[in-house]
């Protein structure tokens, strides 16, 4: 029990590191991130061992989930526009692949980033989504399809501008 | 001399990718991309969206933790929202838009509300649902622990409304709330599980014959109603028509009970 809070601390980072590629502004992500913690510490009686990283990150993901069918409400919703680039990386790149995730739906967009992102295994995805591996597996391939298509369509027009 | 390849599978190559592949394919699906270049180049494809993944969001672990997310703030400070202004303002134009609906349904209601009682009532109920299932610090008005709970509810719409317990589904009582109505106000009690998932009771006074339960789902929220006695009922959540309806059965089977 004593090391429940430690283990959530240590989870932080790369709870921010989800939510950001997930909800791509990093207000709404770390939003996400803090109803995620207060939500876990909330029902930390009701943990009962297990997986916590995967308990933190479907919380994450349902949360995610909720977000979108509330603010599906609201007809006028402008687009997030990524305005943020990483120092890493070029910025034209961080650019593409961000609005490429941008493309994806949202249960595609996170097994992607689940899995390539967080390096979860198909199993651990299959938990959090509450979905037979099988899926999992099809998502993947969907999104991954998407994003290369999405990367490649990006180019020309990025030669274009310039 | 090499043993004919068993084909390998677009199943298989992304196993490879990701590391999920059984050790006793490796050897066969590298074989394989020698000599498939379309296959070796989407491979190739999906590992450099890894690094432009890892390259764009990577950096994030490396950053400090902003203060409001410190655990021993989240304890005892209460949630400075982002959102609050915007949801404070989106609460206000759509209480202010509710009283314009009722008013606007209340002037139609000859014609409105005998057209389909129960389209207008899964429209209100859905509605509900959809907005406060993103509330997370203000997801409902009165707690579950309050004892006024059931009492308030059930005297501002006029019958005993108990909220079902559903511990059967792993959901938990969170608490209710006042809502406007169709022709007179409604109650909402929100139910969670542990992984987040919400579920919405609502109830109202409606004026229509007793129904069975109806499923209907609007893409990922679906919503079962029924009418008895005189009041209409939803149980909305997320699309799982036989797990929903399981619920309204459990909810309608308490609420009668009374």
């Amino acid at each position: 029990m004593i090391a429940f809070r430690p283990s959530v601390e240590a989870m932080i980072p790369a709870l921010r590191r989800y939510a950001r590629a997930l909800a791509r502004d990093p207000d709404i992500a770390d939003d996400l991130v803090q109803d995620t913690l207060v939500r876990a510490l909330r029902s930390e009686k009701l943990f009962v061992g297990g997986d916590l990283r995967s308990w933190l990150y479907t919380i994450l993901t349902n949360l995610n989930r909720n977000r979108r069918r509330s603010l599906a409400r609201q007809p006028q919703f402008t687009p997030l526009v990524e305005n943020a680039p990483d120092a890493s990386g070029t910025e034209a790149e961080g650019r593409d692949i961000s609005r490429a995730l941008a493309t994806l739906q949202h249960d595609q967009r996170a097994v992607l980033l689940l899995v390539m992102l967080e390096g979860m295994s198909y199993r651990e995805v299959a938990d959090i989504q509450g979905v037979p591996i099988g899926t999992v597996m099809s998502r993947l391939a969907r999104a991954r399809s998407h994003v290369k298509t999405a990367l490649e369509g990006a180019r020309p027009a990025l030669r274009r501008v310039k | 001399m090499t043993e004919p390849l068993i084909p390998v599978t677009e199943d298989e190559l992304h196993a490879y990718v990701d590391g999920e592949l059984p050790a006793d394919r490796i050897k066969a699906v590298e074989a394989w991309l020698e000599t498939h270049p379309e296959d070796a180049e989407r491979v190739e494809a999906w590992r450099a969206m890894g690094q432009a993944l890892h390259a764009r969001y990577g950096g994030v672990v490396e950053e400090n933790v902003p203060r409001r997310l410190e655990l021993d703030r989240l304890v005892s400070a209460p949630r400075r929202w982002i959102f609050g202004a915007a949801a404070a303002a989106l609460v206000a134009f759509v209480i202010g838009g509710g009283v314009g609906w009722s008013a606007r349904t209340v002037a139609a209601a000859p014609t409105e509300v005998a057209a389909d009682p129960q389209e207008l009532l899964r429209r209100e109920a859905i509605t509900a649902h959809k907005l406060y299932i993103g509330e997370v610090r203000h997801p409902i008005e009165v707690a579950a622990t309050e004892a006024h709970l059931v009492p308030w509810l059930s005297r501002r719409i006029g019958t005993t409304l108990r909220a079902p317990d559903l511990a059967a589904y792993d959901l938990k009582l969170l608490g209710g709330r006042l809502l406007p109505g169709i022709t007179a106000p409604a109650a909402l009690y929100m139910y969670e599980n542990p992984a987040g998932e919400r579920v919405t009771l609502y109830a109202t006074p409606l004026k229509a014959a007793a129904s069975g339960f109806i499923y209907k789902a609007d893409n990922l929220v679906a919503s079962v109603e029924w009418v008895a006695e005189n009041y209409g009922y939803a149980v909305s959540g997320p699309a799982d028509k036989p797990r929903l309806k399981s619920i309204a059965r459990a909810s309608y089977e308490q609420i009668e009970k009374r």
